[in-house]
């Protein structure tokens, strides 16, 4: 094997012993917990988390009574430990994705390396601040060799060294990467947990719609915001295709009233990019040139997109959009689903239907994706269960009595 | 439909319609032409019925609906029959880069050569001038196919005599050719063309490194391709002219902005470096993000319109160039129509997701 030194390395926290790494824990110890919640407290007190209210949520996430929480639901009718050493690949563009990657591994009980993108974002040297702080103190003595944030730029060398050591790899990061990093050697026992490019839709019940109070549709839209324009539509949860319930007359009715609120409600937010806005019209003008059966519902001049079809062609994950824009059809018995869902489908985020009848239909009809279904507004709430995953039980090895 | 025929606007002078006369026959036009491509080319007629325009509840150009220009570049937009195609222009780009696709039937692009004819009659004179491309021959490649480059040199060409390359084949600039080019036409106006990038790196730069000054000042300069390579070597319009005018002694320098998707109308720039728009075309500044019309001094996305285009949709374009519209009729250099500046390009946004690319090394 070739030696690390002399790559272009980048240390954020810990050293460059990769193979000197703790040894592992069981999952949701004493050690990682604590130092977890510590990292919660210190993260709260710094002043500048009022600018991040990305990794506010990851501080509101690793609190202690959260970690607790946590603990409870993941609870193993076997004894677990961690896998060994986890690398973590972590993507260019959702600034705390590392430090969720990073926590994940912790709560397993592994020891960790975390390969941070290589462009400047103030949000990782915020949280990386307050790691090495912590990592200082006598109490969290055992953490140390359990955490290594590095950056390289682009060096499928070191990548590759990187993943010779490792017992796990966190992989994030579009289809190509995946499969590039796929392609590396990795020990024979090593496990990968890939999250890759996703698609993701929502269902609305146009009665609940209508009928709904004025805090219940404000608190719905605000949500609706979140889930797609935090990340410029760009997340894997954020959905691109809505699919309504309800006769004609409600559905109409139904989304008027929706996209009346959330057109108000985006006049009083940050006004988007021109590059942002030309890149939606540019995906507009070519959805409708390339297809028949669609119709623009929305005016051009509005602040989002939206293409009504009367049938959903079975490849509309490929034709997804950004920046606000969406397919929206009609779907009262969700069995628009057994025709276009794929493994690429991700999350369902609904409002004014049961998750059950959702989670009944994708398990009844045998489909091959779609991994959560969860409200409106909380599309983008990553948790240890991603992708399908039970990331818990990926980064831990059961050691059985029988 | 018959198809639209615009000849007759060739016997006005370019700059004759003020804004009252410009915007009513301009946008009759430019509605004849919506019509023209709604009924003739697939695409567009998609577009009209998803957007459910009508075309006749359209009264000003404002309102006809305009192609994001990136779309050339995805899809065959073709206005007649495929077997009258006889040229595909391309936008020139770096190799990988996708390029525009513009198909040419032979009634526009004769329309088009009429109409860059009489606005470059209008710049230098009906008389076809001595001519020196400040460019290599090796950019004329492909017959069928051209390059915004090679099609601007060969267009350009038609309005030169005795076309002379300033540059070889590794991009040099031949001193001893445009020596006795200069000897051959002593004291004769001379016509120089090029791109203004190029002519700043390989025309320029080696004259200033060699300390040369060329006996050029009875030339015109007309240039034109973008600023951008420039910028980023901050170079301004202004330290640019200096520049020509100090290795060559050309004090009249004329730039230009169009693009491969409107070929031959292009806008020139008057003494006062204001832009201008001729009768054959014109431009809107839309705001973002609602693509509203903006106000005069207000900068925006650039939308061009042109009669020329025919035989593909591309009469009413969004583009994701800059630019501010100044005024109306009212340039100090009597040209009437809208003068404009072009400020830039729109900002790429850094994508934000997690689908990112984190790495792809080979």
């Amino acid at each position: 094997m070739k030696s690390v030194i002399n790559l272009p390395l980048q240390i954020l926290v810990g050293d460059d012993k990769f193979r000197r790494h703790g040894h592992p824990l069981p999952p949701f110890s004493a050690e990682a917990m604590e130092f977890l919640s510590a990292l919660s407290q210190s993260l709260f007190k710094n002043s500048s988390l009022r600018n991040h209210p990305d990794v506010a949520a990851f501080a509101f996430w690793c609190r202690k009574a959260n970690l607790e929480r946590l603990r409870r639901e993941h609870h193993s009718p076997h004894r677990r430990l961690g896998r060994g050493l986890v690398l973590h690949i972590t993507p260019s563009n959702v600034p705390v994705n590392f430090a969720f990657s990073l926590a994940f591994g912790l709560l397993a009980g592994n020891a960790n390396i975390v390969r941070v993108p290589n462009t400047e974002k103030p949000q990782i040297n915020l949280i990386c601040a307050e790691i090495n702080k912590l990592l200082a103190r006598p109490e969290h003595a055992r953490a140390v060799p359990m955490i290594r944030i590095i950056t390289y730029p682009r060096n499928g060398e070191l990548t590759a060294i990187l993943s010779e050591l490792s017992d796990a790899r966190m992989l994030w990061g579009g289809d190509q990467t995946i499969s590039h990093l796929r392609s590396m050697q990795t020990s024979p026992r090593c496990v990968d947990i890939c999250f890759s490019d996703r698609y993701s839709i929502c269902i609305l019940e146009a009665k609940a719609i209508i009928d709904a109070d004025r805090s219940t549709i404000s608190k719905l839209v605000s949500g609706f915001y979140d889930d797609v324009f935090l990340l410029d539509q760009n997340a894997c949860s954020s959905p691109h295709l809505v699919l309504w319930q309800g006769d004609a007359y409600q559905v109409e009715s139904g989304k008027k009233r929706f996209w009346a609120e959330m057109n108000a409600f985006l006049a009083i937010k940050p006004q988007q990019a021109t590059i942002n806005a030309v890149d939606r019209f540019v995906h507009l003008c070519r959805t409708v040139m390339n297809f028949d059966q669609c119709e623009v519902s929305e005016s051009w001049q509005s602040p989002i997109s939206r293409v009504d079809l009367r049938s959903v062609m079975k490849e509309i994950d490929r034709y997804k959009g950004g920046n606000g824009f969406f397919f929206e059809a009609v779907d009262n018995d969700l069995s628009v689903l057994q025709s276009i869902v794929n493994e690429k489908y991700q999350t369902i985020t609904y409002f004014g239907i049961k998750p059950e009848r959702i989670i009944d239909r994708v398990i009844g009809m045998g489909l091959k994706g779609v991994d959560r279904v969860v409200p409106v507004g909380t599309a983008l709430n990553i948790g240890m269960i991603w992708d399908g995953y039970d990331l818990i039980g990926m980064l831990t090895r059961i050691v059985s009595d029988r | 439909m018959t198809p639209p025929d615009f000849s007759a606007w060739l016997e006005y002078d370019p700059y004759s319609f003020n804004s009252e006369l410009k915007r009513e026959r301009l946008s009759s036009a430019l509605l004849e032409l919506t019509e023209w491509h709604a009924e003739s080319c697939n695409e567009y007629k998609r577009l009209i019925n998803a957007f459910q325009i009508s075309t006749a509840a359209i009264t000003q150009m404002e309102q006809i609906p305009f192609l994001p220009v990136r779309l050339f570049k995805e899809l065959d937009l073709v206005s007649v029959p495929r077997e009258e195609i006889f040229k595909v222009m391309t936008s020139s780009g770096t190799s990988g880069q996708q390029v525009s696709k513009i198909y040419l039937d032979r009634r526009t692009a004769a329309f088009q050569t009429k109409v860059l004819s009489r606005l470059m009659s209008h710049e230098i004179g009906p008389k076809r001038l001595p001519m020196l491309v400040i460019d290599s021959k090796t950019a004329l490649r492909g017959r069928w196919s051209f390059s915004a480059r090679g099609a601007g040199i060969l267009g350009f060409s038609m309005f030169g005599q005795d076309v002379t390359y300033a540059l070889d084949e590794g991009m040099n600039l031949n001193v001893g050719e445009v020596k006795s080019f200069l000897e051959r036409h002593n004291g004769a106006q001379i016509f120089v063309f090029g791109f203004t990038f190029m002519i700043w790196e390989y025309f320029v730069k080696p004259l200033l490194q060699k300390r040369i000054k060329l006996p050029l000042s009875s030339g015109v300069l007309l240039h034109g391709g973008g600023w951008k390579k420039l910028q980023n070597q901050s170079v301004s319009n202004d330290e640019f002219r200096e520049a020509v005018s100090s290795v060559s002694g050309i004090e009249r320098n004329i730039n230009y902005y169009g693009m491969v998707e409107q070929t031959g109308s292009l806008f020139f720039e008057c003494e006062y470096k204001y832009l201008h728009t001729p009768i054959y075309s014109d431009v809107i500044v839309r705001r973002s993000p609602n693509f509203a019309v903006a106000e005069v001094g207000e900068e925006g996305l650039m939308e061009v319109l042109a009669l020329t285009p025919r035989s593909y949709p591309g009469h009413a374009l969004l583009t994701e160039d800059l630019g501010i519209i100044h005024g109306e009729d009212s340039c100090k250099c009597g040209r009437l129509g809208k003068f404009f500046t072009i400020s830039g390009r729109v900002a790429k946004a850094e994508a934000r997701g997690c689908s990112d690319t984190h790495e792809i090394s080979h």
